[in-house]
């Protein structure tokens, strides 16, 4: 009689059990599509009276009087993004292949945990050494010998603090991708007579190139959804930006600038909930693709 | 023959170049910050809230801050533990014939964890002027929460990942049911990933400033209920910083420096444990 009870009570447990699960699953299954809903209900009022492309391409941020010109925004994010990855790119390719080529044992054992700290640094810490390095370095040096003048809050040291800020994730990736390539591949060419560089020339780039693209791809969008970092050294200032000395205002800034007066101007809600919406789709689609690049790529094999 | 060595020993140099960049600029980091915070950083920047005039180079501390962060990366890590663990759990083990739906919600997962932290903070704001909330350690709590879910499941579903099938099935065929499988023995074979994943996602938790820049206001004191605002730490520098009286922003290094130590803490921990919890694995 006892055993028959306590069957049943393993039993009980273990419906509860998986009850609860499921009941998490649905939750957070749920997320995705309660926050794109919710971004695109709050933005609809102002998408209902001003069409979606003279917003983007409009240049006049005026919210006082109801212009809200997404212009300046979007393309000072463009700009920080693709110059961060401009310099993360060689420095995470070339370390890549040194660690999963070259590299002995103890040189591995130093750079994980180095990558693993750089990882896990808060963004508003490279925000401080921006401030404190990367700023003087702009107005002291770059900027007179470019001889131009610049307060050194620009759009240069927003991606280079973004640029460091996305290298450890770009390089984890890049790792494990180069790990993952067959031996046999390089060996095959190594046996032929090729040197160790060429193999990697001809055969683990060429191999790895999906990846390699959706990667840069992954690091993209993080760099386009980096706020408090960005915030700290790029300037903010609301026009289009003309040259890397020059200030910007990217559109996470935006958002984390003004969610204050977003409740009294009319209108200013929608307009910083529509740049949210636009980064989430941005960013969505930029890692979706990439996602989808890896998969199908490692289908091939 | 001569150009082939030369092509490889140019770029082995560059190669060596680079990794010695990442290395420098992270030692630089740590310097330039200690270099600029350690000097100011005294036990009541750590022991006080801020005083009257605080923001003006006056006596106080933050530790405002320090609590408030610790409450709200706390509460998110333990909310996210609570539902991110069973659906892991449920992805590897009650899933594992939909290979597919686990696929699936992995992807997904993924995209969210790309989601940045912004988006997320603009979708707390709104979640909580819907539920006619106010800017609170509540509403930080849960924006939190949602935002390290994702990295949750996906760091322990990649620990559960490396458990061998034979595992689930000798237990299976023990008679073990399908929560206990979960709960004693994938739980307790992973348990040290699972310690990394917790404090991976609390280091996430404690150290993102956008998604709680806009969900828990910021105040002088330490919050005593869920419903008051509360202080976080990377709010506190940055707010701090950007201050024009040169004594708030040599406290914004002193804060700082703080929280660096803190996540090389967690940091150092995460390695400490995983390293002495491996010792209880089975191993085949």
């Amino acid at each position: 009689m006892k055993f028959r009870f306590f069957d049943i009570s393993r039993k009980l447990r273990n419906s509860i059990h998986t009850s609860w699960m499921i009941a998490c699953l649905s939750l957070v299954l749920l997320i995705p599509m309660v926050l794109t809903i919710g971004l695109a209900i709050k933005s609809f009022p102002l998408l209902a009276q001003h069409p979606l492309l003279s917003l983007l391409f409009s240049s006049n941020w005026k919210p006082l009087s109801g212009q809200f010109g997404f212009y300046p925004f979007i393309l000072s994010s463009i700009w920080v993004t693709l110059l961060a990855l401009l310099f993360s790119v060689p420095i995470c390719l070339l370390t890549s292949i040194h660690l999963t080529q070259y590299a002995k044992k103890w040189v591995l054992k130093i750079m994980q945990p180095v990558i693993d700290i750089l990882a896990g640094i808060p963004s508003v810490i490279y925000g401080v050494w921006g401030i404190l390095v990367v700023i003087p370095f702009i107005s002291d040096h770059v900027a007179p010998f470019l001889g131009k003048s610049s307060s050194g809050y620009s759009i240069l040291a927003g991606s280079i603090v973004l640029s460091i800020m996305i290298i450890p994730f770009i390089l984890n990736i890049l790792i494990e991708l180069f790990n993952n390539i067959p031996v046999e591949l390089s060996e095959a060419s190594l046996s032929l007579g090729a040197t160790r560089w060429q193999t990697i020339k001809f055969v683990v780039l060429k191999k790895g190139l999906p990846g390699i693209i959706s990667s840069f791809g992954l690091g993209m969008s993080r760099a386009f959804g980096e706020t408090i970092a960005v915030l700290m050294v790029v300037g903010n200032v609301a026009k289009v930006p003309t040259g890397i000395l020059q200030p910007g205002y990217p559109l996470p800034a935006l958002i984390a600038n003004n969610y204050g007066e977003m409740m009294s101007i009319p209108q200013y809600d929608a307009a910083l909930m529509l740049s949210a919406f636009i980064l989430f789709v941005v960013v969505l689609f930029f890692n979706a693709g990439s996602r989808l690049l890896i998969i199908r790529s490692g289908k091939h094999n | 023959m001569n150009r082939r060595k030369a092509e490889e020993y140019f770029f082995r140099v560059l190669m060596f170049i680079s990794s010695t960049i990442i290395i420098m600029v992270l030692l630089h980091i740590i310097y330039s910050i200690l270099k600029a915070g350690l000097p100011h950083l005294n036990w009541d920047m750590i022991s006080k809230v801020p005083e009257g005039g605080y923001y003006f180079g006056k006596g106080g501390g933050i530790l405002n801050a320090i609590v408030g962060s610790l409450y709200v990366a706390i509460g998110a890590t333990s909310l996210a533990f609570a539902i991110g663990l069973p659906v892991a759990l449920f992805m590897n083990i009650h899933l594992t014939k939909w290979k597919k739906v686990v696929n699936g919600i992995r992807f997904l997962m993924d995209l969210l964890c790309g989601i940045p932290s912004i988006v997320y903070g603009a979708f707390g704001f709104t979640l909580m002027i819907f539920f006619g909330l106010r800017t609170s350690l509540l509403a930080g709590i849960i924006t939190v929460t949602v935002f390290i879910v994702p990295i949750m499941i996906r760091a322990i579903d990649e620990v559960l990942m490396t458990i061998p099938r034979g595992l689930f099935e000798s237990a299976l065929s023990l008679g073990s049911t399908k929560s206990e499988i979960s709960y004693r023995v994938f739980f307790k074979q992973s348990i040290a990933g699972i310690i990394t994943a917790l404090l991976l996602s609390f280091g996430r938790a404690i150290g993102d400033a956008a998604s709680v820049l806009l969900t828990t206001g910021y105040t002088d004191y330490i919050p005593t209920s869920l419903s008051q605002p509360t202080a976080t730490l990377p709010l506190a520098i940055f707010f701090q910083l950007s201050s024009p009286i040169l004594e708030v922003r040599q406290r914004a290094y002193a804060s700082a420096v703080i929280l660096i130590a803190i996540i090389l803490f967690i940091s150092l921990l995460a390695r400490i444990l995983t390293y002495s919890y491996k010792k209880n694995k089975i191993n085949y």
